[in-house]
């Protein structure tokens, strides 16, 4: 309702997506656990508040946010730094993603993540044509940025949001400056930097261990992908259709022994590995569709777009969403390492559903003053 | 900036289509190698929504495995149930998920399942998948005979060892009897009281399948083996005279003849047929060094030994036999390797199965001619129709007509005269031959009985091998062949 008359020129396409995506998602955390699908039902209520709250807020222009680039600059350090200090931080399966305060749990990489990509559109747009001459005083920002990425994974333990921050920050680079040396050189420096991560945390080197040959630790550390290759694979062709998909043990031929999850975390990280076997390739290769539909939509708002600012924006919001998408089933389906983050939209988790809504939102302000332009 | 816009978008849909390549190969191509793993235990919950199929004994109507249907969570699962508990246990197998799967129910699950590739299979599954019915496996019709397989576990009466049977002209496996035995209904809830079975041998090993994987010291019923080479070297036949001074001079050691043999300095003037008769080592000592080990090693192999035998229970669950040396299958070139003398009486390193023995026999009374040995006689389709059936088939001929018929002869008499008295059936003529292992300690043996019957027109070929015993192949396992013969040939058992 909002959104049609804020935003009436805005893409057509992006906000039925995302509906599609979340109600998938939805569908599927109800046929995992009942109780969760209620709290993401409620999550979905709070992130279409914000959704509409953010078109609100920016609805005359959005590009007002360009002046606060700094703050979001900062906001996005403070808040990636939070989970690490003390009493409010909390380590998660190992991971230190978390923030608690009280009842309420918050991961505040999903908005860390918004607000850097909101910073780095400013500053880029900024700085463009200084960066695009590539004087050596110039990389300073891409060496900060990549200590930065660096610290996150040592800090966080977490490969997979040091390589989102650091893919975005890269993907946002190249469209500012269109040299593919920052991407190379980045590139670079970042599996280096991994590399020399990699020698001194076990638990990323464990990651790597495993995605090499999960066999070889089937009842460690690589039991949950291993699981979750065999729910793929039991999907086959055409799944084994909703509600058919076999998540639990059954105990054997012993009744009193209680049914047992057979994969961890299957709704959050693992939710593809749900969808993928009841819905089999034809769903999960449509949904795949829908995301790269999105991907394209994405782009093609960021090309429409007439200032950089908006350009940047729209392309780094796109790209930080198809990164991620790929990051967590790249590494389900063992293209790259694992590492937990969430599927946008689909998966449950608050922050991740609030972030994303707010991401829709912003992208669907840029295409609305690009099509408004435009028509 | 709209070009660099391109190419990102551009890579941004190449990595989605990364992942739906991905998805595709987990899905299409691995899949079916992820389904036949043993540790997915999403596969052994699927299982229980299959309504497996039936495995039934030779005459089709005694159910060896069935299933009990029970709902579980909104879903009907079937579970598997046993009737016949420990007496099919090893041939057959189990079917779980805590503990997966062995025998016919894991080497066959694509049929009982209905998961193989069939064509008429695969229409059925996929129009049970569409209705939502229930996925019905197929029936597995097995060769073996409920009488025969339980006078034999009667037999063995808990002692250590196996007992096989086959028709020769066929291959058939008639009965197949691992001692002791468990009963497959307590491996998924009660594992620990199989873990509890003890026996007179240690460890008690009750899953170990001793027909198909128990490797033992064959002992005297390899000189059929070694005669058979003797024979098809064109050197020896039934009336050729040997010389026994009682003892076989080996590098410069004498080997005595065993102690049951009647006269304890030598038998003097012999013939072959006498020495087989009699079991005497000496001369088939003195033969073995004549024809060499690697002549009496190749005429194994024309046997099936160096090979598991082609049955179709899951290759892990069987062994083949041959020589041994720190438990690895030893295959020797060199002709100084192996001691000849002691080979030829079954001795040295050579370690059998049960199974392999028994072919031994079968071939002997097949004329010469090796029939792959085949537990499933038939897999019928849940609407009766049948999907496949074995047909004999010749392994290869172990050795030419005469040479079965001079082994007969032989074997006839170690049975009419000889050292396996013991199983004579009234009536009835059996061929065989007894061995007598040692096992390295005082007065425990490995005893060893092969044979068949009638020895005119063989039905049966059986081989029976018991651990710790006191006694010779004569006395203990010559005796348990005989009831099992007469069960299989539809004789009535005399008091």
């Amino acid at each position: 309702m909002v959104a049609r008359f804020v935003i009436p020129y805005a893409d057509p396409y992006l906000l039925p997506m995302s509906a599609l995506l979340t109600g998938i998602g939805l569908t599927v955390i109800y046929r995992l656990n009942p109780d969760d699908a209620f709290r993401q039902g409620l999550w979905i209520v709070i992130g279409v508040a914000f959704f509409a709250l953010t078109l609100l807020a920016l609805r005359r222009d959005y590009r007002l946010l360009e002046r606060y680039k700094y703050l979001f600059g900062v906001g996005a350090i403070v808040l990636l730094a939070l989970p690490a200090l003390p009493v409010i931080g909390t380590t998660v399966n190992g991971a230190r993603l978390w923030v608690r305060v009280g009842q309420f749990q918050f991961q505040p990489g999903e908005v860390a993540k918004l607000m850097l990509i909101v910073f780095l559109a400013g500053y880029l747009q900024e700085k463009r044509e200084v960066l695009a001459q590539a004087r050596p005083k110039d990389l300073g920002p891409l060496l900060l940025i990549w200590g930065g990425a660096m610290l996150v994974l040592v800090q966080t333990n977490d490969l997979g949001s040091a390589l989102l921050y650091f893919g975005i920050f890269l993907g946002m680079l190249y469209v500012a400056t269109g040299r593919l040396a920052f991407v190379v050189a980045g590139l670079a420096l970042f599996v280096g930097g991994a590399f020399a991560v990699y020698q001194f945390v076990g638990r990323v080197q464990d990651r790597v261990a495993v995605w090499l040959d999960p066999w070889e630790r089937a009842q460690g550390a690589g039991y949950q992908i291993i699981q979750s290759t065999y729910s793929i694979g039991n999907g086959g062709f055409a799944g084994t259709g909703f509600g058919r998909g076999i998540f639990t043990t059954i105990g054997g031929s012993d009744p009193s022994e209680a049914p047992r999850q057979l994969i961890p975390f299957l709704n959050t990280d693992f939710i593809y590995a749900a969808l993928a076997q009841e819905v089999g390739l034809i769903g999960a290769s449509a949904l795949l569709l829908v995301y790269m539909l999105f991907l394209v939509r994405g782009f093609r708002t960021a090309l429409l777009a007439d200032d950089g600012f908006s350009k940047l924006l729209a392309a780094g919001l796109t790209f930080g969403f198809a990164l991620q998408t790929f990051i967590i089933l790249g590494g389900i389906l063992r293209l790259i390492p694992l590492t937990g983050i969430t599927l946008p939209f689909v998966s449950y988790g608050g922050s991740s559903v609030l972030a994303n809504f707010v991401l829709l939102a912003l992208l669907l302000l840029v295409s609305n003053r690009a099509y408004a332009r435009v028509t | 900036m709209n070009r660099q816009i391109t190419r990102l978008a551009v890579t941004g849909v190449v990595l989605i289509g990364a992942l739906i390549v991905a998805t595709t190969y987990w899905q299409a191509w691995a899949a079916p190698g992820l389904v036949d793993r043993q540790d997915n235990a999403l596969q052994r919950v699927a299982q229980f929504t299959v309504k497996r199929g039936r495995i039934l004994a030779r005459d089709g109507r005694t159910v060896l495995a069935g299933n009990v249907a029970r709902r579980v969570e909104g879903r009907r699962l079937y579970f598997r149930r046993y009737p016949q508990r420990g007496l099919f246990a090893h041939a057959v197998g189990y079917s779980t998920e805590k503990r997966s799967r062995a025998g016919l129910e894991r080497s066959q699950n694509d049929y009982l399942t209905a998961s193989n590739e069939n064509l008429g299979t695969v229409l059925d599954t996929t129009l049970d998948k569409l209705r939502g019915t229930t996925v019905e496996g197929n029936d597995l019709v097995v060769t073996l005979d409920p009488r025969g397989q339980r006078v034999a576990r009667d037999a063995l009466g808990g002692r250590c060892g196996a007992i096989v049977a086959l028709e020769p002209r066929t291959g058939r496996v008639l009965v197949l009897v691992s001692s002791p035995s468990y009963d497959p209904n307590l491996v998924e809830g009660q594992y620990e009281r199989i873990e509890q079975i003890r026996a007179d041998c240690a460890p008690a090993a009750p899953l170990l399948n001793r027909a198909t994987a128990g490797l033992y010291a064959p002992g005297s019923t390899f000189k059929v083996v070694t005669a058979a080479a003797a024979f098809e070297s064109g050197r020896y036949r039934l009336e050729s005279g040997f010389a026994d001074p009682g003892y076989c001079e080996e590098y410069g050691k004498k080997v005595y003849n065993y102690f049951d043999q009647v006269l304890p300095s030598g038998y003097g003037n012999v013939t072959f047929l006498q020495a087989m008769q009699f079991s005497i080592n000496s001369v088939f000592c003195n033969l073995g060094k004549q024809l060499g080990g690697l002549a009496i090693l190749d005429q194994a192999r024309r046997f099936g030994f160096y090979a598991k035998p082609p049955l179709e229970t899951p290759e892990e669950e069987r062994r083949a036999s041959g020589l041994y040396e720190r438990g690895r299958l030893f295959s020797p070139k060199d002709p100084n390797a192996v001691d000849p003398g002691r080979v030829a009486f079954g001795q040295e390193r050579l370690l059998v199965t049960p199974l392999q023995m028994a072919m031994v026999a079968a071939a002997v009374a097949n004329g010469g001619t090796l029939m792959r040995p085949h537990l499933v006689d038939r897999i019928v389709s849940p609407g009766g129709r049948t999907v496949r059936r074995t047909r004999p088939d010749a392994a290869g001929r172990a050795m030419a007509p005469e040479t079965a018929a001079d082994l007969t002869t032989m074997m006839k008499a170690v049975v009419a005269g000889g050292t396996a008295t013991s199983a004579q059936i009234p009536g009835t003529v059996v061929a065989g031959k007894t061995g007598t292992a040692e096992t390295g300690v005082r007065g425990v043996n490995t005893t060893s009985f092969i044979g068949f019957a009638p020895a005119d027109k063989p039905r049966v070929a059986i081989a029976v091998i018991l651990e710790q015993q006191s006694g010779t192949g004569g006395q203990t396992a010559a005796p348990l062949a005989k009831p099992v013969m007469q069960a299989l040939l539809g004789l009535p058992s005399n008091p």
